[in-house]
């Protein structure tokens, strides 16, 4: 479904991004994890077309999308949501999901709007509410939800435990795999491997911008070496 | 009587301000970018009514229509010619561009148009309403220009709060990247962000000219910075903010040249402008969100 080729992402003179390939295959739960600075978000925003690669190729349902302005890449069912969630913060709840669902017809979003209640009902009880009133919690299961509004074949998630309490994080994993049973392929970065690694088939390890290993989810969580870095252990 | 009668002319003049203001805010909303060359539009939206309307006697309506959808035009060609290539250059670059801009227009217009003043007939007719007997005359040019400005500020809160595009403008101005991950055209939507800002300054030029008569290629300059003052005044990038502080503006203006000093009056406006800014620095409406973490 994506095919990331030898990417190269540049800051300047800092190659923060060096020779990355990956793959996500439809239906699947991909995680990508590393620590602070490892690459993890610049890979997405480059997918998203946010950042360019100076080399390689990205395809997404067999069109190639290296060079594609951002809105185009939405249009064809690649959303993501973005480190830090991104809300749109004087913009009402309500407004928020309006605009995750600006790819879309309007005489379909009251249906979306009632799909993203049901999965998210905090929201509901507050779509009057300013975004910037929200907790961070709240702001996370708004930032799923708007992306969710594209409906989007492919979901990008960028670290959605940041910051959170631990029974969040368990409720938005728990929405995560509930979404990619509803049909929605995941890439999934987080800087929270144990938990990320329990939810995906498969997953990248990234390190100073090279990707360091990859392989079955279930076997890099047993993975000495993943252990130690990651794991805490 | 006096007093109402100042109050009225500062209420119609500062509504020409707000609505050259808006075109300020919005364009600094979404684009970040103060665009001083939003004054020269105005001039140049008050010569097309002009040619349209004194010399060539298209009715008034059409006159006022073709002077908007030229300078909407303009605004747009602008934008995509001079500003679009500096998205990402540093706002210094982006400031002395506009300003060349403003150069260009005015030394265009002369060019076209020479530097000999054209009287411009006020397209309301110089017609007033007397009440009280007499003791209050009001012109019809004043009214015109209050109600349309009342109008413009109705369809803009409908604009920005109830369509598509209006709402897209808004998450645009809060956070260009995540509105990108929407789905949202920026490069569109900052295009129809001028669009909107410049035909607003065609008809601030004809209401502008239907009050002060005399149509130069600088006319726009002034009346440009005193609105970009109230734009800041009323805290820049908010809509609500550039009516009040236009309007505010236009009533110290005249309330100043009345009862002060007509040589101050300008000097009085710019003061008023300082001391807002030291005690509230976003300006009378501005706010500043906290990012919650």
């Amino acid at each position: 479904m994506l095919k990331v080729n030898d990417i190269n992402v540049f800051y300047g003179a800092i190659h923060a991004v060096k020779q990355v390939s990956l793959e996500v295959t439809e239906g699947e739960i991909v995680t990508l994890i590393g620590a602070n600075g490892a690459g993890k978000s610049t890979t997405l925003q480059t997918i998203s077309g946010l950042l360019r690669s100076r080399t390689g190729s990205i395809s997404f349902m067999d069109a190639n999308i290296g060079a594609m302005a951002p809105h185009k890449i939405v249009e064809r069912g690649l959303a993501q949501v973005p480190e830090g969630r991104r809300v749109f913060l004087r913009m009402t709840v309500r407004e928020n999901l309006e605009m995750g669902a600006y790819t879309q017809k309007s005489n379909g979003i009251s249906a979306d709007l009632e799909r993203a209640f049901t999965l998210f009902p905090r929201l509901k009880e507050r779509h009057k509410q300013i975004a910037g009133t929200l907790s961070g919690g709240e702001q996370q299961m708004l930032a799923m939800g708007r992306a969710l509004m594209s409906h989007p074949k492919l979901l990008m998630l960028d670290e959605p435990s940041m910051g959170l309490a631990p029974i969040l994080v368990e409720q938005i994993f728990s929405t995560i795999v509930e979404m990619n049973r509803d049909g929605t392929t995941i890439l999934l970065v987080e800087q929270n491997a144990q938990m990320a690694l329990s939810v995906a088939s498969r997953a990248y390890v990234l390190e100073t911008g090279n990707i360091v290993m990859q392989g079955d989810a279930h076997e890099l969580a047993g993975n000495e070496e993943v252990k130690k870095a990651y794991l805490g252990g | 009587m006096s007093f109402l009668s100042h109050l009225i002319s500062g209420i119609s003049l500062g509504s020409i301000y707000a609505i050259i203001a808006l075109g300020y805010t919005m364009v600094y909303g979404i684009a970040k970018m103060l665009n001083f060359a939003h004054g020269d539009v105005i001039m140049v939206g008050a010569y097309a009514c002009f040619f349209m309307v004194s010399r060539y006697e298209i009715p008034a309506v059409v006159g006022v229509l073709s002077a908007v959808v030229i300078c909407t035009l303009l605004g747009i060609i602008i934008e995509r010619l001079a500003y679009k290539p500096l998205r990402s250059a540093t706002s210094l670059a982006v400031l002395i561009t506009a300003i060349g801009i403003s150069y260009f227009l005015q030394n265009a217009a002369q060019l076209l148009w020479t530097s000999n003043p054209k009287v411009f007939n006020s397209l309301m007719g110089d017609g007033s309403v007397k009440l009280f007997d007499g003791r209050l005359s009001i012109s019809v040019t004043a009214i015109v220009t209050i109600v349309v400005c009342v109008i413009i500020m109705l369809a803009l809160t409908w604009f920005t709060g109830r369509t598509k595009m209006g709402k897209a403008m808004r998450a645009c101005s809060e956070d260009k990247g995540a509105a990108q991950l929407m789905g949202i055209n920026v490069n569109f939507t900052i295009s129809m962000t001028f669009a909107i800002g410049s035909a607003l300054a065609a008809i601030a030029g004809v209401l502008l000219c239907s009050a002060y008569p005399i149509l130069t290629p600088t006319t726009g300059s002034m009346p440009g910075i005193k609105a970009f003052t109230a734009a800041v005044f009323g805290g820049i990038g908010s809509i609500p903010g550039a009516l009040l502080g236009g309007v505010l503006l236009g009533i110290i203006e005249i309330f100043g040249k009345a009862y002060i000093s007509t040589q101050l009056s300008d000097a009085i406006v710019f003061v008023v402008l300082i001391v807002v800014l030291l005690v509230k620095p976003t300006g009378l409406l501005g706010k500043q969100v906290q990012e919650k973490v």
